[in-house]
């Protein structure tokens, strides 16, 4: 391998060393062994089948996640507001596993629809408050995130609560024609496995494909030379947003009729935030999604072990997705920063003058 | 304050902005810095206020060799420079401007601070409002402010840069006596930075001329300005061989147009523009030209008045729905509002080419953008990323981009940091466009190309427009009496 | 509702409003010169669990506050490096770090939960205390709470009555000015940065060790948030801020109020009044209304107006400076 090429992979393990060896010291730090602590996250992940497909069954509404997001950052977009878009397709969908009764093979896709609607709908609303009241979508996002997980908790413990009572953690299970039917004995089910296929491969197509998807890339790279170019800035953002509300609704469908079969608050499980890092750490690079989630989720559900076997906070798997990513975002700024000065010395041939420090509207080249 | 300006050379990439520049400036005299844009002034001064380093060369002030990393060691020496654009802050109060960076104690001595300014605002002879926002005063009280600031801080040596942009008849009267005396009486040094003959030969005391980056020549004033033309453009101009344009209706017309940008306001401005029509719009930089096109692109909306394009209105109609009816705007920053940086060619001809289709077809794409690479003559593939072309190759893209059958093309700075053979291919295609009845309206900062290119020229300055001229009566010498007309 | 519950709801927020008051101020003076820290719910979790456990195993509240200080500053300082220095992306540093610091102050605190450990002394103050009606409201509380009145008014005076402040303010509209006139743009950026992410580590480490007492999981999330908004909201006045600050304090005890007086008030749906008010400010804000007004004003009155009423950021917020 060449030089550059070297220098290319170390770049990139560079993170994940980085990521690992803080997590090392961490656990030194609380007085755990780390490395018997990597081990059990390892075995958590994939020591038995169920434990792959209790993996998988976290990658479903991840990969969906993930795959929305994609488009809302590939359009300039930080739709923080993932988590409650998450929660209220779970909320749709919840709302007809609990009051109709179809059957199973209608029921279910009507709740999915449902779901996606609803998602759709509450992205929308942060769309909406950007154009017309250039409120940012980060903070709407954690408004929303926020009043959707009040919505959950007092939909759980009040209108949705059955007549005799129960607890105000959770609805009661829904019934075996609400649910989307899982593999024996796992905690899997083909039909997540497909939803989630599906929506990964609609925003690829929708992303490569399409006239529409080369206007987000446009819009995210330059809002003002798009405009110009005649791309509705607005009306993109509000499609985006909704998109990415669409699939954050299926994910939250899939987590209410598949994971858990009934509704709890914080039905969405972080898995909106996580998805965000996921995107973030794909360099925008649709075909490694699948990838990245399926590693973020190996190890989340492997950190659940550490909790029985070492009495260990399962927190730790967070930790070390936060260190990676954010190990990754400063090591990709060491590498521009040294890919320019490299740059700068070889002198290349300016394409266009560069002028001094910007002054204002009024100065003509220098 | 005796200061030298000794091999100045100053470079950015491959440009050789200021290329062995030698020149001494005396106290008690007014300079002129003449020279066309893109002569190399800005960057000279800038090096001299201490706001750029230069590549090699030394500045001597009295006698010693100093170094001036910052702009504020030099006004510890006593070199201070106005900015074209002022570099004040314009949130913030006029007090609060003057006090940033005025050696004191550390808490602020409001009262001892505001004589202070007054004082020295009367001794100029400027009116100032201590408690007024920055952002609400004219181009020319911002600039009275900042001389104000900069002598109140001891400046020896003061440079102004195009200080006659956009101000009123009055304030640069008031603004020469000023400048006279400063010097005349005072002993100051003052550096006037412009490329307006009439108002170095009428203000200097000796004039240098810079061409292309080089020293081409300096006179004292008075002097005949057919020889500064000669220095600043290397050739008495040609008088221009033009074939009278064929001509059809009137298709654009402004009515009484109103704009306001945060930095001015253009009144009452009136013209029409017909079809196969070149009109340029002239001035000096800053005062309007870019608003007009704007509010006629449907990017900014005037404040009042009609704009009407082949008899329909098309004020408040929003710029996509002016691009779907023909007008077509480019603008002067290419990377920063024409083109995505970061998409590839064909990328943006699949982005501007709608045919209906939802879906993209590469192979299509790829197909048409090596059309227009072809018939536009860029040097780039399909694949090449927008910001690696050359500026003459995203200006020829950015005309490829656009649709054909225009009724109205509007162009800010269409050659701006192009070379000779790209602006001439330039404007080789929009000739083309003329030819298919398109109006033309541009703006450019270099005169020559406002004179030679346009049938009529409008006249802008000090917020207000001028009748169109046609463009064989105007020349650089009278430029500066139609701007002097247009003020008053 | 007699005198005295309501003296005594009003000192509850005072007390209650302290923290955000804190955060929300460290992070006015981060984004006036230019920087936008997006961390402050991680940043607010993570001290607060590090300073309980500091303050639990040293027992001096002085060396937990240090050490929440001490966690706020360096979280702030990452974005700072990150941005200013990498060139990535202030939003998105900030981001990860928010996520970081929750993980991470679950993970170091678990062993800590629902224990007791230091807390801040009860310090009324001697006279002040009689004063009728004011007396009960703010000078019946902690040193950290007076420290963060204290903090308003303090400031409030850096940045209006000193150079230093004024040259603060100047960075954050239009850094190319400010370095002519001799500012280090990037040098004054970290040092605020830090500056206000120790306050709001301050911040964090008030609810452990002063206001909820002791920590408990995400007992702070969504408090880092709230901070943020109430910065926009405050328009970045010190006094605005203030104001926005206590407001919200008292929706929460106007809620906690009706929670335990109104039987079958539906909690859940009061619980989200705070989040609809801070769409609602930001879209009064953001939709330039308030710009609007302050314009139709005639001069005279727009100037003192304008200080008062501004709610457009600094000019140069999250841009990055380059001299050359």
């Amino acid at each position: 391998m060449t030089a550059a090429r070297w220098r290319h992979v170390i770049l990139w393990l560079t993170p994940v060393v980085l990521a690992l060896l803080c997590g090392m010291l961490l656990l030194m730090a609380v007085g755990a062994p780390p490395l018997e602590a990597y081990g059990q996250i390892l075995q958590g992940a994939f020591a038995s089948y169920a434990k792959v497909a209790d993996v998988t069954a976290f990658w479903v509404p991840l990969l969906l996640s993930a795959s929305g997001l994609l488009l809302t950052f590939t359009a300039g977009l930080w739709n923080i507001g993932i988590e409650g878009q998450m929660a209220m397709g779970a909320i749709w969908a919840t709302a007809i596993a609990l009051h109709v009764r179809l059957p199973a093979i209608v029921q279910v896709p009507l709740e999915i629809v449902a779901a996606v609607v609803g998602g759709a709908l509450w992205a929308m609303v942060a769309a909406w408050l950007r154009n017309a009241a250039n409120v940012n979508e980060i903070f709407s996002g954690t408004a929303l995130n926020f009043l959707a997980v009040n919505l959950t908790t007092w939909l759980v413990s009040g209108p949705w609560q059955p007549p005799e009572g129960g607890s105000v953690h959770s609805t009661p299970i829904f019934g075996a024609h609400a649910v989307i039917p899982t593999i024996a004995g796992l905690r899997l089910s083909w039909v997540a496995l497909g939803v989630a296929i599906l929506g990964f491969a609609a925003a690829w197509v929708a992303l490569r494909g399409t006239r529409w998807g080369l206007r987000l890339r446009a819009m995210g790279h330059s809002r003002a030379s798009a405009h110009i170019l005649g791309v509705r800035v607005e009306r993109e953002t509000v499609l985006a947003m909704a998109a990415c509300g669409a699939l954050g609704g299926a994910a939250g469908a899939m987590r209410a009729l598949g994971t858990y079969q009934s509704l709890r608050p914080l039905i969405s499980g972080g898995i909106g935030f996580l998805a965000l890092l996921v995107v973030m750490l794909s360099s925008l690079r649709i075909v490694w999604l699948p990838f990245i989630a399926f590693f973020f989720a190996a190890i989340i559900t492997g950190s659940q072990r550490l909790n029985l076997v070492m009495q260990l906070d399962d927190s730790l798997g967070g930790v070390l997705q936060g260190l990676l990513v954010l190990f990754a975002l400063l090591t990709g700024g060491l590498r521009a920063r040294l890919e320019t000065r490299g740059a700068v010395e070889a002198s290349a041939t300016a394409a266009s003058t560069k002028p001094g420090p910007t002054l204002g509207q009024g100065e003509a080249a220098p | 304050m005796r200061v030298e300006l000794q091999q100045i050379v100053k470079v950015f990439g491959t440009l050789r902005a200021n290329d062995d520049i030698s020149l001494t400036l005396e106290p008690g005299r007014i300079y002129g810095l003449l020279g066309e844009n893109g002569a190399g002034k800005s960057t000279l001064m800038k090096v001299l206020s201490g706001f750029l380093q230069p590549t090699s060369g030394r500045i001597v002030v009295n006698g010693t060799p100093r170094l001036l990393d910052t702009p504020e060691q030099a006004i510890r020496l006593g070199i201070g420079m106005l900015h074209q654009d002022p570099l004040d802050f314009p949130p913030l109060q006029v007090l609060e401007n003057f006090s940033l960076g005025y050696p004191g104690r550390w808490v602020l001595d409001r009262p001892r601070l505001r004589q202070r300014l007054l004082d020295q605002a009367d001794v100029l002879g400027f009116d100032v409002d201590p408690d007024a926002h920055v952002d609400r005063l004219t181009i020319g009280e911002r600039q009275e402010l900042e001389i104000v600031r900069l002598l109140a801080l001891g400046v020896e040596l003061l440079i102004l840069d195009e200080p006659t942009t956009g101000i009123s008849a009055e304030q640069k009267a008031h603004l020469f006596r000023i400048l006279k005396r400063l010097a005349h009486e005072d002993g100051l040094t003052v550096v006037f930075v412009s490329h307006k003959l009439e108002e170095v030969v009428s203000l200097c005391d000796h004039a240098y001329v810079l061409r292309r980056g080089q020293l081409v020549g300096a006179a004292d004033m008075p002097t005949e300005t057919a020889r500064l033309v000669e220095l600043m453009f290397g050739a008495p101009l040609p008088p221009s061989g033009r074939k009278a344009p064929r001509v059809g209706d009137v298709t654009l017309e402004l009515q009484n147009i109103s704009v306001r940008s945060h930095r001015l306001c253009l009144a009452n401005v009136c013209f029409e523009v017909h079809a196969g029509e070149v009109v340029g719009l002239a001035g000096l930089e800053g005062s309007g030209q870019s608003e007009l096109l704007r509010a006629c692109a449907g990017l900014l909306e005037p404040l009042s008045g009609s704009i009407t394009v082949d008899g329909q209105s098309v004020v408040g109609a929003g710029y996509h729905a002016l691009l779907r009816q023909g007008i077509a705007y480019l603008p002067a920053g290419r990377l920063e509002e024409g083109l995505v940086a970061g998409l590839t060619i064909a990328e943006h001809v699949a982005l501007v080419n709608g045919n209906g289709s939802p879906w993209l077809d590469w192979d299509r794409a790829k197909a048409a953008a090596k059309q227009s690479i072809a018939a536009f003559a860029i040097q780039g593939e399909p694949d090449t990323p927008v910001e690696a072309l050359s500026g003459g190759n995203q200006q020829r893209l950015a005309l490829a981009l656009l649709p054909r059958g225009l009724k109205v093309l509007l162009l800010e700075h269409p050659t701006r940091g192009l070379d000779v053979a790209s602006s001439a291919w330039v404007w080789r295609a929009l000739l083309e466009r003329r030819e298919e009845g398109t109006a033309i309206v541009f703006t450019s900062a270099d005169l020559d190309e406002i004179m030679e290119r346009s049938d009529r020229i409008v006249v802008l300055a000090a917020g207000r427009a001028s009748q169109p001229h046609d463009a064989g009566s105007v020349t650089v010498e009278n430029l500066g009496h139609l701007i002097a007309e247009v003020n008053q | 509702m007699s005198g005295e519950m309501i003296l005594s709801m009003l000192a509850s927020v005072v007390a209650t409003s302290s923290p955000l008051l804190t955060a929300a101020l460290g992070e006015m003076l981060t984004e006036r010169s230019g920087v936008v820290n997006l961390s402050l719910d991680g940043t607010m979790l993570l001290a607060g669990a590090i300073s309980f456990i500091v303050g639990y195993h040293t027992g001096s509240v002085t060396l937990a506050f240090a050490a929440g200080a001490g966690v706020g500053a360096t979280m702030a300082l990452i974005v700072a490096f990150g941005s200013i220095v990498l060139r990535q992306d202030q939003i998105a540093i900030g981001f990860v770090l928010t996520l970081l610091g929750d993980s991470l102050s679950a993970f170091v605190g678990q062993s800590y939960t629902r224990i007791r450990g230091a807390s801040v002394p009860h310090w009324p103050l001697p006279l002040l205390e009689r004063i009728p009606i004011l007396g009960p409201i703010l000078f019946r509380h902690n040193a950290v709470v007076y420290g963060s009145v204290l903090l308003v008014v303090v400031t409030w005076w850096w940045l209006y009555r000193t150079q230093a402040g004024l040259r603060l303010r100047g960075t954050g509209e239009r850094p190319v000015s400010a370095y002519v006139r001799g500012v280090h743009v990037r040098r004054l950026r970290v040092v605020y940065t830090a500056l206000g992410g120790a306050l709001v580590g301050c911040a964090g480490s008030m609810y452990s060790l002063a206001i909820q007492l002791g920590w408990a999981e995400g007992h702070t999330r969504g408090m880092g948030w709230i901070a943020l908004a109430i910065v926009i909201f405050g328009g970045w006045h010190p006094a605005r801020i203030a104001l926005g600050a206590y407001l919200f304090g008292a929706l929460k005890a106007m809620v906690t109020y009706l929670q335990r007086t109104v039987p079958g008030a539906p909690v859940t749906l009061l619980n989200m009044a705070p989040w609809l008010l801070m769409i609602a400010t930001l879209a009064l804000v953001g939709s330039g209304w308030l710009e609007r007004l302050l314009n139709s004003l005639p001069t005279r009155v727009q100037s003192p107006a304008r200080r008062l009423l501004r709610s457009s950021p600094p000019q140069a917020l999250g841009t990055l400076f380059a001299r050359e």
